[in-house]
């Protein structure tokens, strides 16, 4: 079966001259339909430049990159960008909700880029807030949330366009253990499909279970992948 | 995506008030200073628009309405006699002091029309008639005389009497006239009378009032007669805007609102842009993130033009709004001058596009360099 992501000897570099730094020499990896992959690693070792990559948000040196047959490398940025708008979720860090914006329109975003109209997107969105567990608090504004809440509104807006692949920069770090744990049983149940891909770069080890591979990364190369996570234990 | 920009704008409110107060101060800086320069500019003309003749004869070193170089009685048959001319006739303007009823003085602004065809009258008589300026010692008054009357304790009306360097005037009729720049009053009378009331000198002719003949403009009529040794003509427009320029360039009145307008400029140049920047700069991490999911630079440009648009919209409206309604207030007092036309609000408009252009011309420079894979960091 051929894979979702293929990444294949992509080079990327910051900077000129004698201040050049390799953030990815030459890394490969790929990412199947129907699996949650985790991107694991210390600090620096490329895991976010390398997820950046895979979504197009950065443009790399050198390699290749294939998402859902669609080579980045041959695509403008015009194109790049229509692809992630259409195909992509995202899942940050700090959530990156919109403080202005109540849950449900922070969650309609990406389908108003789609080009649906407003009353639309904020009826699929508020529907996809209620499968997360939060559909009363759809007119609440992200500040009215606690950490897990908007962690959830996050989800729903990185699911509620149907992307085929769903990016995470450490969805668990803002969150406590519980929240955590709740987040990442509701990405697979939600996110996971057969013909999807969630692929989650983390720090947490308390949630490497949840992966069905681990890619481990270190000093810009991938330097492990580890088929069974349940028995992983990261030194 | 527009009404999330809109609804992102609407709800910084802090941010939307800061905008929008900025613009409006700005507006009605530049919209309330402008229109009372462009008041003062017609108080400095309001002999002019008074009178109205198409064409006026005056000495040929007079550079403006106000400067009065007087002619000699002859000059007006020189005039008659040009080629063109269908009737010309004399006008008398000096100003001179009336003493009313209390003893108190007052400076007053005498007209002398024509006695025969009263040529210059006031367009708008508020009671009384004009022909009753033919009585014996008839004048008439303006508003601005009944009120500075009034102030003096006064009751001016038809039938009052005061005088004029020492003889009677009679009101017969109050009539409305353009407020002048010192705001003297106007008392009209006839051509003779008004040569009895002034102070006697060699010339008393002040200016001559032109009609052209059938067929030929003012401008021709007045090329002609300024042909004339000693002589300078100029049509109504032409003495208006000369009026105009010499106050611009002979007083400081421009450099004083030129001032404040660029200060008004600044003023919304300096808050609105930078409180438009610090709004982007605030929202930069989250239009990155849209960015990321896929918003194209277009989306993004239209968002922040729209929000920069918008508050200036609504600030120009608000400002040039209070401009109004401070107009309204003003007119009602008849001061401080006030005259708002059509070039005011599009020149204010003009400066507030600018300002809008140049705020979200640095927002969208921001945005531009700004880079998705910043959300990872």
């Amino acid at each position: 079966m051929k894979p979702a992501i293929r990444v294949e000897n992509v080079v990327k570099t910051f900077g000129a001259g004698e201040a050049r730094t390799f953030a990815l020499k030459g890394t490969s990896l790929e990412a199947r339909f129907g699996e949650l992959l985790m991107i694991i690693g210390p600090s620096g070792c490329g895991k976010t430049t390398l997820l950046s990559v895979i979504c197009g948000t950065l443009n790399f040196d050198s390699g290749r990159i294939e998402i859902f047959d669609q080579d980045l490398s041959k695509m403008s940025t015009g194109e790049i960008t229509r692809f992630r708008c259409k195909n992509i979720g995202f899942i940050f860090q700090q959530f990156n909700l919109i403080p202005t914006l109540t849950a449900v329109e922070n969650a309609s975003v990406p389908l108003l880029l789609n080009g649906h109209r407003q009353r639309a997107a904020e009826k699929t969105a508020a529907a996809v807030l209620d499968q997360v567990g939060i559909g009363d608090k759809i007119n609440a504004y992200p500040n009215q949330l606690s950490g897990g809440q908007q962690q959830r509104v996050a989800i729903s807006r990185a699911l509620t366009h149907n992307p085929r692949l769903v990016i995470c920069d450490e969805p668990t770090a803002s969150l406590d253990a519980a929240s955590g744990k709740k987040t990442l049983e509701l990405l697979k149940a939600r996110a996971l499909q057969p013909d999807r891909c969630v692929i989650i770069v983390t720090h947490d080890s308390r949630i490497y279970h949840y992966a069905d591979r681990i890619v481990e990364m270190e000093d810009g190369h991938v330097i492990g992948i580890h088929e069974d996570p349940k028995n992983f234990h990261h030194a | 995506m527009l009404r999330i920009a809109l609804k992102m704008l609407f709800r910084d409110r802090a941010k939307y008030a800061m905008l929008i107060g900025g613009l409006t101060f700005c507006s009605l800086l530049m919209g309330q200073q402008t229109s009372v320069f462009c008041g003062l500019m017609m108080w400095t003309t309001a002999i002019v628009r008074n009178i109205g003749a198409q064409v006026w004869v005056m000495d040929a070193k007079a550079e403006q309405a106000n400067e009065v170089v007087a002619l000699r009685q002859i000059e007006l048959d020189r005039v008659r006699s040009v080629p063109g001319v269908a009737w010309a006739v004399p006008l008398y303007v000096g100003i001179e002091q009336a003493r009313l009823s209390d003893g108190s003085f007052q400076n007053i602004q005498l007209v002398g029309l024509d006695t025969g065809t009263f040529t210059g009258r006031p367009a708008r008589m508020l009671e009384g008639r004009i022909e009753d300026l033919r009585l014996p010692n008839a004048v008439l008054v303006d508003q601005v005389a009944v009120q500075k009357f009034r102030k003096k304790g006064i009751a001016l009306k038809i039938g009052s009497v005061f005088e004029v360097n020492d003889r009677e005037a009679r009101v017969v009729g109050i009539c409305h006239a353009s407020r002048s720049f010192l705001g003297q009053p106007y008392i009209y009378t006839t051509y003779d009378r008004a040569l009895e009331y002034a102070r006697p000198q060699r010339k008393m002719l002040t200016f001559i009032l032109v009609e052209p003949a059938s067929g030929l403009t003012p401008q021709e009529v007045s090329e002609r007669i300024s042909k004339l040794p000693g002589l300078r003509a100029a049509t109504l427009d032409q003495l208006f805007w000369e009026t105009c320029l010499w106050y611009i360039k002979n007083t400081g009145i421009p450099i004083s609102f030129g001032t404040v307008v660029i200060l008004g400029i600044i003023v919304g140049i300096g808050v609105s842009g930078q409180t438009f920047y610090l709004f982007v700069h605030d929202n930069l991490r989250y239009l990155a993130a849209f960015k990321a999911m896929g918003a194209r630079m277009p989306t993004l440009a239209a968002m922040v033009l729209l929000q920069a648009f918008f508050v200036g919209f609504v600030g120009y409206g608000l400002g040039m709004g209070l401009t109004a309604w401070f107009g309204t207030v003003v007119l009602r007092a008849e001061q401080p001058p006030f005259y708002m036309p059509w070039q005011v609000p599009s020149f204010v408009a003009v400066v507030i596009i600018f300002i809008c252009s140049f705020s979200a011309a640095i927002g969208l420079l921001k945005i531009a360099r700004l880079e998705p894979a910043v959300v990872f960091r």
